[in-house]
């Protein structure tokens, strides 16, 4: 396994599932994973896995995207605070730029994020939508 | 016609979960008709189409949580994810293991892609249904999901869509509806076909109705029909494969069941042709609606060709169990109209490099 490759798939739990830890001391939600807690400063390992709800906290639209994110331009990078604590950085889905806005409820799905080329592998993980109507 | 040719599970199986996606975007068949025809209307509507970021894999994920929500059960005790496709992101690498990674099923389980064109996903159901039906497995998950492709112009442009439906199957006295029998019936019939590295697939015109698409349905419900010695009237649904909207009409009303027992499951005219998710999406949008105690008839077609047929019959476990997922008329009604510009560019018919 190349690299990059042996690097996209460690981290499938988290871009897959959204698989974070849960701090056994304060009970604090973390992620991305980290093995220590960000608020009390012990360790951290027991795995959580978020709901996936959360809220715009901000945004920002790209017009001129990295490498390999070219075809999905103009699209919306979002901070997300999700409900039950974290902010996670995410691009935005099936919404237009000018539909965002702060405070807009949204949910996790698992789409394309890019693909190595036409060789590669197909890199999937956790975008963010606006919550689907019932 | 003999009543061996229906099978049965060695213990009675059925639907524990179901769940269905189809993407937001819609093509009207009027854009369709007005860049290649000089204006018009087409076969449907308008088509549900996959956005950049979307393909057979996340469709079937989406698809495979809801039916995960209705199931209520932990995704480890699943010991099969199979996801019947046309159009697998990967030439060679099955979608199956993203999706069941993606659910958290893994690792203890089999996973494969199934390909028999349009009737992949409800091959996949047969196998699962064998597989919880012989006592090997309490619980198999299997996935009809498409995002097809008509080469731009062909009548086919109208209306090869995107989407999928996912099935947990499980044993009868937790299902939301249970089987009651099923039968497949398939032939060496070339009415469709894509060779492998090419981008579209080919057909053979008119030669894919009777032979084809018309043959095959029929076979499978008399065949069901008889051996069960059921009658159309019995049923309170019936869903055909619906690559268009006529041709589910025209088979149901050859086989005596009326307008009335499609309509909840027929769908293509506001989403088209979602090739393997079409019968089972439709079958969704019925469990959708559906009350304890009616029965309900599901006959695919695949190209190439054959035809599965399913009877169930639902529980009382259903109406309690649909409300934790979306239904699929929440999909349909989530709704952007976009132009043949922007459909050229989703479905990557623009060469930019
Ligand atoms: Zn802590």
């Amino acid at each position: 396994m190349s690299g990059k490759v042996a690097h996209d798939w460690r981290l499938k739990g988290q871009r897959y599932r959204l698989e974070g830890e849960e701090c056994p001391h304060c009970r604090v939600k973390i992620f991305p994973p980290r093995d220590i807690c960000p608020e009390c400063h012990k360790p951290a390992k027991e795995p959580y896995r978020l709901s996936g709800r959360g809220e715009v906290y901000t945004y920002s639209t790209v017009n001129n995207a990295p490498g390999g994110f070219e075809e999905y331009t103009p699209y919306t990078v979002a901070l997300v605070k999700l409900e039950e604590g974290p902010m996670i950085t995410a691009q935005l889905t099936d919404v237009t730029p000018e539909n965002v806005k702060i405070g807009m409820p949204v949910e996790m799905v698992t789409r394309k994020l890019r693909a190595q080329g036409d060789e590669g592998t197909i890199i999937y993980g956790y975008k963010f939508r606006p919550v689907l109507q019932a | 016609m003999d009543s061996q040719q229906v099978m049965h599970p060695q213990r009675p199986v059925g639907i524990i979960g179901y769940g269905s996606y189809v993407p937001m975007y819609r093509l009207p068949s009027t854009e369709v008709a007005r860049v290649w025809h000089g204006g018009g209307k087409g076969p449907i509507r308008e088509k549900a189409v996959a956005g950049l970021d979307e393909d057979t894999a996340t469709i079937s994920i989406e698809a495979a949580r809801n039916a995960l929500a209705r199931a209520e059960i932990d995704p480890a005790e699943i010991r099969a994810v199979w996801v019947g496709s046309e159009s697998h992101p990967y030439a060679v690498k099955p979608t199956s293991t993203i999706v069941a990674e993606a659910i958290g099923t893994t690792p203890y389980h089999l996973a494969a892609d199934l390909e028999f064109a349009c009737k992949a996903g409800t091959e996949a159901l047969q196998a699962a249904i064998g597989l919880v039906g012989s006592g090997m497995a309490e619980y198999a998950l299997a996935i009809g999901a498409d995002t097809a492709q008509g080469r731009p112009g062909d009548a086919l442009e109208y209306t090869a869509s995107s989407g999928g439906t996912a099935f947990i199957v499980g044993p009868a006295d937790e299902a939301l509806a249970t089987l009651s029998g099923s039968l497949s019936y398939v032939t060496d019939t070339p009415d469709f076909w894509r060779r492998a590295y090419q981008h579209y697939p080919s057909h053979g015109g008119r030669f894919t109705g009777e032979p084809a698409y018309f043959h095959h349905i029929q076979a499978a419900a008399e065949g069901i029909l008889a051996g069960l010695q059921a009658r159309p009237e019995d049923f309170a649904y019936a869903i055909f494969h619906q690559p268009n909207v006529k041709f589910p009409q025209r088979v149901a009303r050859r086989l005596g069941f009326t307008q009335e027992q499609l309509e909840p499951g027929l769908l293509s005219n506001v989403i088209g042709n979602t090739y393997a998710g079409a019968a089972i999406t439709g079958f969704s949008a019925t469990l959708d609606v559906a009350q304890p105690g009616e029965r309900i008839l599901v006959v695919s077609f695949g190209s190439g060709a054959g035809s599965d047929a399913f009877v169930w019959e639902v529980t009382e476990a259903l109406a309690e169990r649909r409300s934790k997922a979306p239904l699929v008329s929440d999909y349909i009604r989530r709704r952007v109209e976009i132009d043949y510009a922007l459909y050229a560019r989703y479905r990557h018919k623009l060469l930019v490099k």
